[in-house]
């Protein structure tokens, strides 16, 4: 493995939506402004900001399963080509994954075993990730809605995990999982990247996000405001740069929650 | 679920007994005098007309005509009819026999080519396919089916002379008589007309439905997943359309009877549904009666299949124990 390879690099993206509004005038929405981001081959790097900072959508626009009304502009580079539509027809689904945020990305009327496998997927493929995640052999035959919360969630890891991945893109995989579930989540994340995978992983949660990653970027609303080494996190405040992120730090429980609100903080900053 | 169908029996006796009533009523209030429709042209003498009347019992008060004729009913007989002097029954037996041909094709080809247009439109949204695709169905949905019914007849009877004007069979023939082919050829014309207006009604849901599900979440993860555009209406698509579209088609038997009635009347079709008009013409009220009582059971039964169709095609009804 080759830990300088880089795997995905978006640069200066934007996105915008063009919204309709009453009558025929209609605007542009942007809700990307310039966000950058670098994942190297065994890399797990930790995306935080605040709800609506363009997480998830950053996830589409690299997938490139964005609304018709969106319009992307910057560049997404896969293994050093241009991610281009062509190359997502061969690479999405097979290289390059998708966890989705939410259980409702399961098909209500198909059965968890199926939707698993995909199109690809073998029996034992689907038989070991199952396995993996504690999920019992009944649950192949169950439809979504006879599925837990938890549950749920697992299969849609499991979606992901039964792939010859290269690069993960998660958003917030863990929520709804046992302590336990996460934590597995985690060490088999940390597995697939020394297989040479590298992750990309959206979420909420900045304690998770240190204890699992190597890099964290962090959005504010539509940018990238800053990018550390989890070891910077943990070396403590004075060496993180940017404000925002400082305050993000001392918001951390065993920082004392110094909770200097973030975003009061921000908007001092900038 | 022995609950609800005690419950769906009930509905049903209550529905009948409507309908029978209603029926009797407009029948009694219709300006039609039966003797008169019965003898048609000829005149009669007074006497003739009163001994008619009462061979008929059409002197007796009229509550007293109906319970005679509900209490015959509840023994299994629905009377004679007056135009045809046969049992009812058997009229409606026979007639039935050719109507529900008529309305099993055309049934099957509103269901089979609404279902494909859906799909299509839905799969090639906005583009001029669909736009083409909508149109149609916009228009054949305001065009009355008798209209296009003789639309159809001057194209292919008239000018091309491809299909034959009418009737189920060579003149000259019964339909018994006449071979398979010549019965086929009889029925395309009337069940095309018949089934054209619920085609446009299922194009329309099935798209709509599709294009529904084409938005949702499960269709990006889909996307996400690497699932071409068909990939994803044949593994996710058509599992979620195919519950609508069930109830849809089944709920279309009422509209289907109706519509029978003008096709074949159109194409003088000697279904049931020309039977009907004969005996609202000629004021063959045990006819009437009768038939009115059938379709009602008829709409009913499609109406309670669609139901247990869906309950057993719908996980989360069939496996949940949620109740319709
Ligand atoms: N299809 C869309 N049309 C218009 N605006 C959109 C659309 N999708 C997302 N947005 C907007 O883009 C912004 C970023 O959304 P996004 O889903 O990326 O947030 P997020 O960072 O993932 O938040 P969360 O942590 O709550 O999941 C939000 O303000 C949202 O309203
Ligand atoms: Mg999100």
């Amino acid at each position: 493995m080759n830990k300088d390879k880089i795997i995905l690099e978006v640069e200066d993206i934007s996105v915008s939506f063009r919204m309709y509004d009453k009558g025929l005038s209609k605007h542009d929405l942007t809700v990307i402004k310039k966000l950058n981001v670098t994942v190297h081959e065994g890399e797990i790097l930790a995306i935080v900001g605040a709800s609506g900072s363009g997480k998830s959508v950053l996830a589409h626009a690299v997938l490139g399963i964005l609304p018709s009304n969106a319009s992307v502009g910057g560049e997404i580079r896969y293994c050093g080509k241009q991610l281009t539509n062509s190359l997502r027809k061969e690479k999405v689904g097979s290289e390059i994954i998708m966890i989705p945020q939410s259980v409702t990305y399961l098909d209500p009327l198909m059965k968890a075993g199926k939707q698993v496998r995909g199109l690809k997927g073998t029996k034992q493929q689907l038989e070991e990730a199952f396995r993996r995640y504690g999920l019992d052999k009944s649950a192949e035959k169950k439809y979504p809605f006879q599925l837990s919360g938890g549950m749920a969630r697992r299969v849609l890891i499991s979606t992901a995990v039964i792939s010859d991945a290269k690069l993960i893109l998660a958003d917030e995989p863990t929520p709804g999982l046992s302590e336990d579930m996460a934590a597995e989540t985690m060490r088999h994340f940390r597995e697939l990247a020394d297989q040479g995978c590298g992750i990309l992983m959206i979420t909420h949660d900045i304690e998770a996000a240190l204890k699992a990653a190597d890099t964290i970027a962090v959005f504010y609303d539509g940018e990238t405001i800053d990018c550390c080494t989890a070891d910077d996190f943990r070396q403590g405040r004075d060496a993180l740069k940017h404000p925002y992120t400082k305050a993000l730090w001392s918001a951390l429980p065993e920082n004392g929650f110094l909770s200097a609100d973030a975003s009061e903080l921000m908007k001092g900053a900038l | 679920m022995a609950k609800k169908l005690l419950l769906s029996i009930l509905k049903m006796i209550l529905l009948l007994t409507a309908v029978s009533i209603i029926t009797f009523a407009l029948a009694e209030l219709s300006p039609i005098d039966t003797v008169n429709a019965y003898i048609g042209e000829n005149s009669i003498s007074a006497e003739k007309r009163a001994q008619i009347e009462a061979y008929w019992g059409l002197n007796e008060p009229a509550v007293t005509r109906y319970l005679k004729w509900a209490g015959n009913i509840l023994h299994g007989d629905m009377g004679t009819s007056m135009i045809y002097r046969k049992p009812v029954a058997s009229v409606i037996g026979e007639r039935f026999s050719l109507s529900i041909k008529l309305m099993f094709v055309s049934w099957v080809m509103s269901g089979v080519f609404g279902l494909l247009l859906g799909l299509i439109a839905s799969a090639y949204r906005g583009s001029v396919i669909d736009k083409a695709i909508k149109v149609y169905c916009l228009l054949l949905e305001s065009s009355p089916a008798f209209w296009i019914g003789m639309i159809l007849l001057l194209i292919f009877s008239v000018k091309l002379g491809w299909l034959p004007l009418g009737l189920a069979s060579p003149i000259g023939m019964t339909v018994e008589e006449a071979p398979l082919s010549d019965r086929i050829r009889h029925i395309i014309l009337p069940a095309l007309a018949l089934s054209l207006t619920g085609v446009s009604k299922i194009t329309l849901q099935v798209r709509e439905k599709m294009n529904q599900a084409a938005e949702s979440d499960y269709a990006l993860f889909a996307r996400a997943r690497g699932e071409s555009k068909w990939q994803f209406i044949r593994r996710h698509g058509l599992r979620n359309v195919m519950l609508p579209f069930i109830t849809l088609q089944f709920g279309a038997l009422s509209e289907l009877f109706g519509g029978s009635v003008l096709a074949e009347t159109v194409f003088t079709y000697p279904g049931l549904g020309n039977v009907t008009v004969q005996s609202a013409l000629k004021g063959d009220i045990p006819l009437f009666l009768g038939i009115a009582l059938f379709s009602a059971l008829f709409v009913f039964a499609g109406n309670l299949i669609a139901n247990i169709l869906y309950s057993v095609a719908d996980p989360r009804i069939r496996e949940g124990g949620h109740s319709i």
